[in-house]
This record gives structure tokens, sequence and C-alpha cells, in this order.
């Protein structure tokens, strides 16, 4: 398998890379693990013919948390994720999660960042980035911004990010209470046939609030804020939780493919879901 | 489009500089350019981890990193592990334990083997297998790779305290 012949570029700063994709524009992607990419490229399903790779970008590999809030840089791999002590503390979810993405070595190239602004809907982190709210920082040719998790991803590889724009990192709010992400896959390595990521804040006995975030259930993440209010009031019972998989059922939109019929996907995504809620609540 | 780039790649402690272009494949590079064939190519899609290597301190499977990526890189392969007067305490426990049978996957089994237990001197039965659920076997049921990784552990922890 070999991919279609490229220019390859190893920019060292921002800046370097904000002009390499206006100079080239759809020809040219940036490049963090490859792990997506990479594969696409083998199988010429993506023709880059100007290959950014982001390695020796500096500041784009630091996990940063203080006062409650975390910053992932987009180049922080999942390996990273799993061995930082002091991201397990503040945001376990991201642990449970990252050890359930592909295997150990892909886990050692591949990055948060990709792995968010691919756009893939098999991929975790997006659906994980939605539960918490989390927020995506872009750089491009005119300055910063900040885009909403919940409002990034338009459909299957689409995204808000504009073609010379770089996602550099993922903040969020250090998430509260119990926490449980859950995924139905065949085999390691691949991806989900559902997976949901469940965080629940208890006070007095009762759900204070909840966040639902499904996977490869639909050509984007989805949040389903419905699926949360479900649980809301409710000691994550047999009623609430059957009210919040309805809820949830409601909001996604899977398609078949080899993992599956349209059934099935809906089956497997009420399990996944039944089983974040119980075990989120178990630990909030 | 094609063309040929300089690569500088230290692999197994020896420096190596050649031409080639930014889309081959770091496997083919060891393999076809530096002759170095302990990595194998199984899969060639990121699933079997036979061409498994170290590279930068991380187990990579060289069949998804280009070579223009790992341009400067410190790369180990399972010839920087042992050789065969000097079997690595992993080979040496493959050998005993009947860690292969058709020995195709072997190389990178034991390549990631060696970083699993630089990260993790003491893992678990479960921690081994999770640690090498990137490396598909198709002979040995993986029981005995399984069994040859903990008794390496042992034996490398044995004589780290006998050194101490």
């Amino acid at each position: 398998m070999i991919p279609a012949a490229f220019e390859y570029y190893r920019p060292t700063d921002m800046a370097g890379v904000i002009a390499l994709l206006q100079e080239h524009g759809d020809d040219a992607r940036v490049m963090a693990g490859g792990h997506s990419l990479i594969p696409m490229m083998k199988l010429r399903m993506a023709e880059v013919p100007h290959l950014i790779d982001l390695q020796a970008i500096e500041g784009l590999s630091e996990i940063a948390i203080s006062g409650g809030s975390i910053t992932i840089g987009a180049m922080v791999t999942q390996h990273e994720i799993i061995n930082s002590a002091e991201m397990e503390k503040a945001a376990p979810i991201m642990k449970e999660a990252a050890l359930q993405i592909a295997d150990p070595q892909v886990r050692y190239m591949g990055t948060v960042g990709g792995n968010v602004a691919n756009g893939d809907p098999g991929n975790d982190m997006p659906g994980l980035m939605q539960c918490l709210n989390a927020q995506f920082h872009l750089v491009g040719p005119d300055g910063d911004r900040v885009v909403d998790a919940r409002d990034f991803y338009e459909a299957a590889y689409m995204t808000d990010r504009e073609d010379e724009e770089v996602l550099t990192a993922v903040s969020f709010a250090a998430p509260v209470g119990g926490f449980a992400y859950e995924k139905q896959k065949r085999k390691i390595g691949d991806y989900a046939t559902a997976a949901a990521a469940a965080q629940i804040f208890k006070e007095g006995g009762k759900v204070s609030a909840a966040s639902i975030a499904m996977t490869n259930l639909s050509d984007t993440p989805v949040w389903s804020e419905d699926a949360g209010t479900a649980l809301v009031g409710s000691t994550c019972d047999e009623v609430a939780v059957k009210a919040a998989v309805t809820a949830m059922l409601d909001d996604i939109d899977p398609t078949e493919d080899n993992r599956g019929p349209v059934a099935f996907k809906r089956h497997a995504a009420g399990v996944v879901l039944g089983r974040a809620i119980a075990r989120a609540w178990s630990r909030a | 489009m094609s063309n040929k780039m300089h690569v500088k790649l230290n692999v197994n402690g020896e420096d190596h500089e050649f031409l080639a272009e930014p889309r081959e494949l770091l496997i083919y590079a060891l393999r076809e350019k530096l002759n170095i064939t302990g990595p194998h190519v199984g899969c060639e899609t990121s699933h079997c981890g036979a061409c498994t290597v170290t590279m930068n301190g991380k187990s990579v499977k060289s069949c998804t990193v280009f070579v223009a990526q790992a341009n400067g890189a410190e790369v180990t392969t399972v010839e920087g592990l042992g050789s065969p007067d000097a079997l690595h305490v992993l080979q040496e426990n493959f050998k005993e334990h009947h860690g292969l049978q058709c020995g195709f996957c072997t190389p990178g089994m034991i390549t990631r083997a060696a970083k699993l237990l630089e990260e993790n001197p003491n893992p678990t039965e479960e921690d081994v297998r999770f640690g090498i659920a990137g490396n598909i076997c198709r002979c040995t049921g993986y029981q005995n790779i399984v069994k040859s990784i903990l008794s390496a552990a042992s034996e490398l922890n044995a004589s780290k305290e006998a050194a101490q």
C-alpha cells in the first residue's frame, strides 16, 4: 500500500503552518500522529499533495491543569493521557476513554487533537468532549477563536474548522461527580459499535446534573441533552434509566455497516448507555 | 512531486543516512534500504503489530509511519535488543516457554514486550495481555507468549535485585 506522492513539511512554528495552509489551500493538510490520516492515504482514500507534520511545533504537547480548568495541547497523545497522574485525578474519564481507543502502539502516536479535529464519527474523543462541554481552540490567518465541542461537528469529516485553521488545544472545566466511558467494539483496535460517555453529579442522594454523549451512532457525535435531563432528580433507578435511553434513542441516527444493522446498533446503544449510567452513578 | 529527501535515522545505535521519498513507510526503509529485516510486514494496515519498533521511546507500528516523519529519530528493532550469541532475556524466555511457533509475529512481540517491561517492570497477566493487544499471533493462542513475558519480567527483576 503506497500512498500518492506528497511534499513533506516540518515547520517549527504555527506561523509557518498557517503560511503553508494559505499557500496550498485544499491541497495541504496538517498531520499530528498520523494514525487516521496515514491509513487513509495508504488506501488512497485521501490524497494530500502537501503534508504538514506538526511534530516540531512547540507548545502543543502540554497538559495544563489549574484552578479547576484543564487544557490539553493538540499533540498530547492518548498514551500521555493514560499516564498522566494529574489528569487521572482531575478528569478520570479521560483515562478510562483513552484506554479503549485502538491499541497500545496506536495510542503512543494518536493524539487528542487529531482525534477531535478529524471529524470521524468513529473517534471516541469528540463525544467525550461534548459530554464534558469542552472548548476547541483554533488558530488561523485571522487569529484565534474558540468553538464549543457541541457546535463543532457538522457531518462525517466536516467540522466548523476552516481549511486554513489548525486546532491547537482543547479545554474544559474539571468534571465533577461520577463518570463512565462505556464502549462496545468487536475487537481491540476497532471503532465503537456504540459508545457512551456519562458524567453524573449527585446532590442529596439524587442526580442534580447529568451529561450524556454517544459515539459512532450518527454522522457526528451526539450530545443528548434530553437523556441527561431525564436523569435529573432521580436515583438512576430503572424508570429513569429507561427514560434516558428512550431520549437518547430519539437523538441518534445510526446507519447499517459491517458492525451491524440499525436495529442492532440501537439495541447496543441502549445497553452501553445503561451500563455507563450505572457505573457513573456508582461513582457519583 | 516524487523528489527524494535526505533522511537520517539512528537504528540500534548506528547512524544511517539515505535518500527516500517522503511517502516511503518506515518499515520499508528499515527492511529494504537498511537491510534490517527483524520487523516484518504483516497486515500493513496498523493492525497486526509484526512491524513494531521503538521510535523515540514509543512502541510504534512502522507500517504507519512515513520515513519523513521518522527523519532524525532513534529507532530500536529486535536486532538492537539481542544477538544470536547473546539473546535478550525476552528472547531466552520465548525460547524456553515456547512463546513462538512460526515466529512471524515474534520480533514485533518481543520489541513491544521490551517496551512494556521498561514501563511496567511488574506486570500482572492482565497488564501483559492488555499491553500486547496490538500484536496478533495466529499460532500460539497467546498463552505461552504471556508466560514468556511474565517469566522474563521475574528474571529481569531478580537480576536487578542481585545487582543491588
